[in-house]
């Protein structure tokens, strides 16, 4: 058996939690996942900016920070902090914990491949809206092959105490010690689709042990000292989820279900680059406190495509508020909604969309068609919330500063304009896209 | 008798670009059938109103007495095109349990 611990569900996930993992209990992988879509396309330009930049800059410190716990007990780290520049990543990594070896895998980053690709014809065609990336080719801003286990199993065969991937799939984070360890082979589908399955359950870290959890939620102990989840893993296949003793938060079959239902397409074929996993075959019980057992996982093969992750640059967007108080706070936000509006129009401006929300009333969801919000509802403060976007950067400049001035001129009672006006942010959107799996070729180094 | 999906339900939602998915998964194994019964695609569709402007799709999983429902074109354009403060449909799941079912 081995223990696998997520203890990183995105970049900017609790800085503790890895360090807790590591010292509250035994475990002898820590795999931390830092890659949200978007992330590639900030990581690129930062890397265009200055070429020793383009990764996780919060992994190296962490990893100086536990070197030599790490070296001590042998516990091997995994994470795909090393966004579009891993070498670097890497290096950083080893200036901040000289001791240790270190396995960088390359091959994901296909930024400067992808006119060679469209010569050869691969049109990379949107996954969601069917168009080709010709018509995108001058915005793109990055663009990375998903990666599966088998190359990050690969440099943890190579002895290294930390490997540092660039847009590895979440899943292959905590499949590939099973690989290394184990020994799986690619058409070992089953084995394969369970080590997958357990890394969607702990890819989100605390999602999976209390964290957003609607069963009982006020319930659920200690959150402060919330236990990141261990995969404890047999060669066969199954597995348990738990989390450190006498740490905080749940795991439960209700916990470890709401994960795995998060962020699902077709159940029967969860498509990874390592196989495709059938979460219908899923059988869950609670076997002890906080441990939930699973068996059964059944998998089918991987495909012939890879997926891509594309960013390219959309356009830009503004989101502006204003607080507007009791008396009449929502007929108040509404006019003045009508009265930016207005100034927009005759302004000449236009834009692709804007889009108002009364926060504190319809936000999250609305006044949904069964659940009306009452006519005479009048909260104490709500706030006002307008967001634009479009592709003329000056006309959504010029909207940020046609909130302040209702204070001034327009109903009574606003306040809460404090931030000034608000930022103008470039829009960086997503492109999924397949292209042939024999054109992606990772390759391992050892820095040491 | 008319009651919420919470009487029977918990859910988890979120995002694949500007499709919501929302897990519904029974408290007790006796309630899927009423689960699978009452929330239907159609009835979601109807739910959500103008905020699905896509079709609602549904996948089933008795393992785990739990169904998947994925909301297309519900995020106002997803991840960061959407100018909503719930991008990524983080509440839908929530909203959906004040669907009336009947048990």
């Amino acid at each position: 058996m081995i223990r696998i611990a997520n203890g990183q569900g995105f970049w900017g996930d609790w800085l503790e939690a890895p360090v807790r993992l590591v010292d509250q209990g035994p475990i002898d992988f820590l795999v931390l996942d830092y890659l949200a879509e978007v992330t590639m396309s900030i990581l690129q330009k930062q890397k265009q900016e200055d070429p020793a930049l383009g990764y996780a800059r919060d992994f190296p410190p962490l990893i100086g920070r536990l070197a030599k716990k790490l070296k001590d007990r042998g516990i091997k780290v995994v994470a795909n902090a090393g966004g579009v520049n891993p070498a670097a990543c890497a290096h950083a990594v080893l200036k901040a914990a000289p001791g240790l070896k270190v396995a960088v895998v390359h091959g994901d980053n296909v930024f400067e491949r992808i006119d060679e690709f469209l010569a050869k014809g691969y049109e990379m065609r949107d996954m969601d809206t069917g168009h080709p990336l010709s018509s995108i080719r001058e915005r793109i801003l990055s663009a990375n092959a998903y990666i599966g286990a088998f190359p990050l199993a690969e440099a943890l065969d190579t002895g290294a105490d930390i490997v540092v991937a660039g847009r590895s799939t979440d899943t292959a984070l905590t499949l590939a010690p099973m690989v290394h360890r184990f020994g799986w082979q690619p058409d070992d589908w089953d084995k394969l689709a369970a080590g997958t399955i357990a890394g969607h359950i702990i890819e989100c870290g605390a999602q999976c042990s209390g964290g957003n959890c609607q069963v009982d939620w006020e319930k659920i102990p200690n959150m402060s000292d919330v236990g990141y989840p261990i995969i404890e893993a047999e060669p066969d296949g199954s597995f348990v989820v738990t989390k450190h003793a006498g740490t905080g938060g749940r795991v439960h079959t209700d916990t470890v279900k709401e994960q795995l239902l998060y962020e699902l397409g077709d159940p029967k074929n969860y498509i990874t680059p390592d196989c495709i996993a059938d979460f219908t075959t899923v059988r869950l019980s609670d076997i002890g406190p906080d441990r939930v057992g699973i068996t059964g996982i059944r998998g089918g093969p991987r495909p012939e495509t890879l997926k891509l992750s594309i960013s390219y640059s959309d356009g830009w967007k503004a989101i502006g508020t204003l607080v507007y108080s009791w008396p009449g706070s929502v007929a108040k936000a509404r006019a003045a909604d009508r009265i930016v509006r207005e100034r927009l129009v005759a302004l000449g401006l236009t834009f692709d969309e804007i889009h108002t929300e009364l926060f504190g009333l319809n936000a999250c969801f609305g006044p949904l068609p069964n659940n009306a919000t009452p006519p005479n509802i009048d909260p104490p403060e709500l706030q006002l919330r307008i967001g634009v976007r479009g592709h003329d950067r000056k006309a959504v400049d010029r909207f940020t500063r046609e909130l302040i001035p209702l204070v001034l001129n327009g109903p009574p009672g606003a306040t809460g304009f404090g931030e000034g006006r608000p930022a103008v942010r470039e829009i960086v959107a997503y492109w999924p896209a397949l292209i042939p799996r024999h054109e992606i070729e990772t390759r391992v180094e050892v820095i040491s | 008798m008319k009651v919420p999906l919470a009487f029977v339900a918990h859910t988890r939602s979120g995002d694949k670009g500007d499709t919501s998915n929302i897990g519904v998964i029974a408290l007790k194994p006796e309630y899927y059938a009423t689960i699978l019964r009452e929330v239907t695609p159609a009835r979601v569709k109807d739910f959500f109103g103008d905020l699905v402007q896509g079709p609602v799709e549904r996948f089933e999983l008795p393992n785990l007495g739990a169904i998947n429902l994925l909301l297309h074109h519900a995020l106002g354009g997803g991840g960061t095109v959407s100018l909503r403060t719930d991008a990524q449909g983080k509440t839908y799941g929530a909203a959906l349990l004040r669907m009336e079912i009947e048990i």
